[in-house]
């Protein structure tokens, strides 16, 4: 047929043109204005702005700008005006290292707050080491990311000196959840399904050791798409296994549906995840949430005293909702405001002309207290402070924290 | 338990959705030779057109009266996207070479895209769809949702209503010389312009529905939601032998089918226990459409070329 190889042709160009075409405007920002003599220092950012995951995103940068003005409102560094560089990494790796390469570009970045995803964060940090450009993410939790892949098997090494989290990995996440379930909720048959990225498959792995470990029974264990939103086939497995719960590693956009479809399919046993899912996001997409279960890092913002002021601050400045990853991202942010003081007071009260490297060495001296704790980091860049909290949402559909722990890895 | 009637049912409704996405493919094709990749956009905008709909109506509207309403919506909105496509950017190319048009379908997926994400309010991430309450119905060992029956009756009766246009009606007749001969068509006095016009809405409207099936089926839409199910329901139409309009439903529901039945039991064969589970299931899908055009490379109804339309 004469038109069998155009049709062929076609459907080739297609597929892979349209695989491409995820690549969105961007917002340039350039007002260069010093304000009189006073040096500006950018503090870039970067998450998913748009898409599914910009409901955590924009929430991240609302915290930071928030801590930029902060700080220069109270002329935290004298002589130091900064400004922050949002941008976008619609949560795909190849997107965040162009990123990374503009704020490489700018010498005025001295540090830069993000990613939210694990797997755009490793397309990040080798540019960022290179650079010397202290990176810190408030919501990356792959472990390998700050302590390589032989962690598993206890042989942790630092991979790049310029990166640092105010997040905790999924391993404690995961082997908190699997305790959480396991003691506190007593369910003792777990079915496990993961979305196969590098935050998902981490923190299922994670769970699953720990849970069987503690006894517990892996009943089944399946991988999803994470764009995919029709489960049924996936949840019509799990009802023939006598799951009591299914644990699931992945993000909000694909567990709501999940776990709505999960009820409807007759299987009246609740979902659990980790931070991803922990979204304000999460009941409004799913009407059958009640009883889902969710971890998150640190305690509760709202139970903080130290975070009452930023709660107040964030809550008249924005209308978007902070999310998960507010608190954390604030104090990210302040990380990095804390490292300028240091170099600026050690330097006469200006500026040193490496100040890349100079910010560097002084993130180890970093300690303060911010809004989700005592923010300082330990040899490998993670940070000190192990506090883990289970929520679970509660018939008013919203998310309840159940039981907070500074959990101690096993 | 036994879960095969379940898994046949899920594939069975995901089936359906492709294959009524599938009809717009084959349909334009069938006449104008040209793969329309705005399709699964136009599918997109109908499932805001009905939501819209639904956000107009007042608190407390029955769900069940307002689903015809939503109906309407979602296929006024597709059908007004998808002609203005045909007229703005795909008729000033006819006989241009056929890369143009394809690269225009491409641009259009696009453009429609990043409209609805920028303006549509809220809708830079998934947005929630109504749904029906309610247990699910057992039916020969199988659960099916009371949203689910909307494209179980849907389906069926836009085929009906297809077939009986396609064979019985001035037009209908009209669209099928179109599609064996544009030109001696013309000569007898067939308006092929607004053939292919119709071709078009027609695609459009079955996209507003499965779209609305969509929506009840899984709960939210989303501005990416056209680009998976536009290349599934593609290959559905291609699985079928595209320009067929009966192949693109039993290409759909082939498709829909594997996919639950890989997903459900792949794990089960016996040294296939990692190729199994939801992750792997467009591959065996995808395996499935190698298979048949290998054997078959029309497509599996692709050789009733009368039926064309």
């Amino acid at each position: 047929m004469r038109n069998r190889s155009a049709l062929i042709l076609t459907t080739v160009l297609t597929t892979g043109a349209l695989t491409l075409t995820a690549c969105g405007s961007r917002d340039k920002d350039n007002n260069d204005d010093n304000a009189g003599d006073k040096k500006t220092v950018v503090i870039g950012f970067d998450a998913p702005l748009t898409g599914d995951l910009s409901a955590l995103g924009i929430g991240m940068r609302n915290s930071a700008e928030l801590a930029v003005k902060t700080a220069n409102k109270e002329n935290t560094v004298d002589g130091v005006e900064f400004k922050l560089q949002p941008l976008d990494d619609q949560a795909q790796p190849s997107v965040g290292g162009q990123n990374a390469q503009k704020f490489i570009s700018n010498d005025d970045v001295l540090g830069v707050v993000g990613p939210l995803n694990s797997s755009v964060s490793q397309s990040m940090q080798k540019p960022f080491n290179d650079a010397s450009l202290t990176q810190i993410s408030p919501a990356n939790t792959g472990t390998e990311l700050t302590q390589g892949d032989g962690w598993k098997k206890g042989d942790k090494k630092r991979q790049f000196k310029t990166f640092f989290r105010t997040a905790t990995t999924d391993q404690v996440q995961g082997q908190f959840a699997a305790q959480y379930l396991y003691q506190k909720a007593n369910i003792k048959k777990v079915y496990l399904i993961d979305d196969q990225k590098t935050y998902g498959a981490g923190l299922a792995a994670s769970f699953k050791d720990t849970f069987t470990d503690l006894g517990g029974k892996i009943v089944g264990q399946d991988h999803v798409n994470p764009e995919d939103r029709d489960f049924k086939s996936v949840v019509s497995k799990v009802k023939g296994k006598g799951a009591q719960a299914v644990y699931y590693g992945g993000e909000y956009p694909a567990a709501a549906p999940l776990s709505q479809q999960l009820k409807e399919s007759g299987a009246k046993i609740p979902l659990m995840g980790g931070d991803g899912m922990k979204s304000e996001e999460f009941p409004k997409l799913n009407k059958k949430a009640v009883g889902d279960l969710g971890t998150s890092v640190g305690k509760p913002v709202e139970e903080l005293d130290s975070a009452k002021k930023f709660i107040e601050e964030y809550n008249k400045n924005y209308k978007e909702n902070m999310e998960t990853y507010g608190g954390g991202t604030y104090d990210a942010t302040w990380a990095i405001i804390e490292a300028v003081k240091i170099v600026v007071d050690d330097n006469d009260g200006k500026l040193p002309s490496d100040s890349r490297e100079k910010v560097l060495d002084a993130m180890s001296k970093v300690k303060f207290d911010g809004v989700t704790g005592t923010v300082s980091f330990d040899e490998y860049g993670d940070t000190t402070n192990t506090m883990m909290t289970a929520y679970q949402v509660n018939k008013q559909n919203k998310w309840e924290s159940k039981f907070s722990e500074a959990y101690k890895p096993r | 338990m036994n879960e095969l009637p379940q898994q046949l049912a899920n594939g069975l409704i995901l089936g359906a959705m492709y294959g009524l996405i599938a009809i717009g493919y084959t349909m334009v094709y069938g006449i104008v030779q040209l793969i329309n990749f705005a399709h699964g956009e136009i599918f997109m905008v109908g499932g805001f057109g009905a939501l819209t709909v639904f956000l107009w109506l007042p608190d407390g509207f029955s769900l069940l009266a307002a689903v015809p309403l939503m109906i309407i919506g979602g296929v006024i909105c597709s059908v007004a996207v998808g002609t203005a496509a045909e007229r703005f950017a795909y008729r000033p190319l006819r006989g241009a070479p056929r890369l143009a048009p394809l690269i225009t379908a491409i641009g259009l997926s696009i453009l429609l895209q990043q409209a609805v994400w920028k303006w549509y309010p809220d809708a830079k991430k998934d947005r929630g769809f109504p749904q029906f309450g309610g247990d699910p119905v057992h039916i020969f060992g199988a659960d099916i949702q009371r949203g689910d029956f909307f494209l179980i009756i849907a389906a069926p009766a836009c085929m009906l209503i297809l077939g009986w246009y396609v064979n019985k009606t001035r037009s209908g007749r009209g669209m099928q010389a179109t599609a064996q001969d544009p030109d001696t068509a013309k000569l007898m006095g067939i308006n092929t312009d607004r053939i292919i016009v119709m071709a078009f809405a027609i695609g459009a409207a079955f996209a507003a529905v499965a779209a609305v099936g969509y929506g009840l089926h899984n709960g939210q839409v989303g501005f990416k939601m056209g680009f998976i199910m536009g290349l599934k329901a593609f290959t559905a139409a291609v699985l079928g032998g595209i320009g067929n309009i009966y192949g693109a439903m039993l290409g759909g529901i082939v498709l829909g089918v594997a996919e639950a039945l890989a997903t459900g039991y792949m794990h089960d064969v016996p040294g296939m226990e990692q190729f199994g589970g939801g992750a792997w299931k467009d591959v065996w899908a995808f395996a499935l459409l190698i298979l048949v055009l290998l054997l078959r490379p029309q497509g599996l109804l692709g050789e009733r070329v009368a039926d064309r339309a």
